[in-house]
């Protein structure tokens, strides 16, 4: 546990502490007022007063749900068809240029649409991150199909397995270190398609209290408390679904 | 029977007493690769029939048809013309009775040994606890029980390929195929593993068709030696092995200076023009 600690934590304090110097420097150097760039212990007492005085912790569950709703409806829809583009040429024909076409058209462009149709619910925001997650997991699983190796597939047919067993016996586990990498992209992806919907128009979340603290409370060091709190989440998201993929995935060789 | 061939009909009254049907009967079969509009003919005209019981031995250069050959026995191909019959029934597919062993393990990186082992019975329904007790089972006749826990990546060659016979015998098939399984494994592991095949062998008391490229290897093995031979491949010669059982690999140098050797070479190099005889093993 000790070595463990030593080994991965320690090179990654060492960069928090030498960034957080560098930024104190910065901020004592230049002279800058708190409204500009306020200093990081200063940032830090205002994330504590935050969380203590309720600021946070709602805005905090309001963009999680967003992001869990979206990222599972998104990712689920993903990995359907991005099976079928790798089985079927017919799908693959149909949808692949619409796909690339939806994938290339910016979602900031999108969302102040997606929030006029849907409202500034959770619904629109939903939607946002469910599209932002769908293109690099679709193409994540179409890959990691289509890489399975066929003479896997030949054996499996030799010993009887049905259409049902050659997918979730042989296919899936064999797309899944593949769909496991479209899904670590998706889900940081799916944390910038929250904050996005909530910009475009929203109540709660971290993007509103960004907003927030950006224009009608001239809060700087609320705005870095939040950020803070954004990556975090995202951190925290990632470290999650590596976690799952190791339990699943686990040494191959 | 149609009406045109009333002899083989059974008259009322009587027994019929069939001659028992051989473990894999082959009737001139053949089967061709078709890419577009192009088929390449793979084996041609090949008829022969294996006993029950007999361990017999398939060698040919590159390119004679021999791994088509199993897989056509083993039902992942459909016959051009001819039938296969496996203990008299006609292979229509993949089928329990018929266990097949690649070139290549095939194991899947998932899994451990003892769960590769018993994916067949998985496939085929069987509970947990009765998978898990045939497997190791099977491991123990492999000699492998004690790496069942072990991720094929973590095995030797050759012991993944004593797991993927492990798992071709797990449906208990009467007839077990190898498409040169020790063919990527260096020479003293193959003796070894030669000798252990013949105790599977004796065991299981199945019947076993096995691929080689070696002469030895064939010689040291099998009741029969089939020789394929050209593009094509047609099966240039039958060959009886009559060699005492347990054979020792001792015997294999023996082999080599044989008769049989002597007989199994020259039918080997009927066609030169196609089949290098630099590809089959001395």
């Amino acid at each position: 546990m000790t070595r463990w600690l030593l080994r991965d934590l320690l090179p990654t304090a060492a960069v928090a502490a030498v960034v957080l110097a560098l930024w104190k420097l910065l901020v004592v150097l230049g002279g800058y007022p708190a409204f500009v760039l306020p200093a990081p212990e200063v940032v830090a007492a205002r994330l504590v007063q935050a969380f203590a005085d309720g600021t946070m912790e709602p805005n905090l569950w309001a963009t999680l749900v967003e992001i869990a709703i979206g990222f599972a409806i998104g990712a689920g829809f993903a990995v359907v068809t991005g099976y079928l583009l790798a089985r079927s040429h017919l799908v693959e024909r149909l949808l692949s240029p619409y796909l690339v076409a939806a994938q290339a058209t910016p979602i900031l462009a999108l969302a102040p649409l997606i929030t006029l149709w849907f409202g500034t619910g959770l619904l629109s925001k939903v939607i946002i991150c469910a599209l932002i997650v769908f293109f690099p997991v679709a193409v994540a699983t179409m890959v990691g199909v289509r890489s399975v190796d066929r003479q896997l597939l030949e054996m499996g047919r030799a010993f009887r397995a049905t259409r049902a067993q050659v997918l979730l016996k042989l296919e899936v586990p064999g797309a899944l270190p593949s769909i496991f990498g479209g899904i670590r992209v998706g889900a940081t992806l799916a944390v910038i398609g929250a904050i996005i919907g909530e910009w475009a128009g929203g109540e709660t979340g971290l993007g509103v209290l960004i907003n927030l603290a950006r224009g009608s409370l001239f809060d700087t060091p609320l705005l870095f408390a939040t950020l803070v709190t954004i990556a975090a989440l995202g951190v925290t998201l990632y470290l999650a679904i590596a976690a799952i993929e190791h339990r699943l995935v686990g040494e191959r060789g | 029977m149609s009406a045109r061939a009333p002899s083989l009909e059974v008259p009322p009254g009587t027994t019929r007493e069939p001659t028992p049907p051989s473990a894999i009967s082959v009737r001139g079969l053949d089967f061709g690769y078709r890419s577009g509009s192009r088929a390449r003919s793979a084996v041609a005209g090949l008829s022969f029939e294996v006993a029950h019981g007999e361990l017999v031995a398939v060698i040919g250069a590159n390119g004679t048809g021999k791994s088509t050959l199993l897989k056509l026995i083993g039902g992942l191909l459909t016959p051009d013309a001819g039938s296969i019959f496996v203990d008299g029934e006609a292979v229509r597919g993949p089928e329990a009775r018929v266990g097949l062993v690649f070139q290549e393990p095939r194991l899947l990186p998932w899994r451990s040994t003892l769960s590769n082992v018993a994916f067949p019975l998985e496939l085929a329904g069987w509970t947990s606890a009765a998978r898990v007790a045939r497997a190791a089972e099977l491991l123990e006749l492999v000699g492998l029980a004690d790496v069942a826990d072990l991720r094929p990546h973590q095995l030797s060659g050759g012991m993944r390929q004593r797991a993927s016979i492990a798992r071709a015998l797990a449906l208990e098939p009467s007839v077990l195929l190898l498409d040169e399984p020790f063919s990527a494994l260096d020479a003293l592991t193959r003796e070894r593993f030669n000798d252990q095949l013949q105790g599977i062998w004796r065991q299981t008391g199945s019947t076993i068709l096995i691929v080689t490229h070696s002469i030895p290897e064939a010689i040291f093995l099998a009741d029969h030696v089939l020789v394929l031979s050209g593009r094509p491949g047609r099966l240039a010669a039958q060959v009886p092995i009559e060699l005492p059982r347990p054979r020792t690999v001792n015997e294999l140098d023996a082999a080599i200076g044989s008769a049989a050797a002597a007989t199994i070479r020259g039918a080997l190099q009927l066609d030169t023009r196609d089949a290098d005889p630099g590809e089959v093993a001395p």
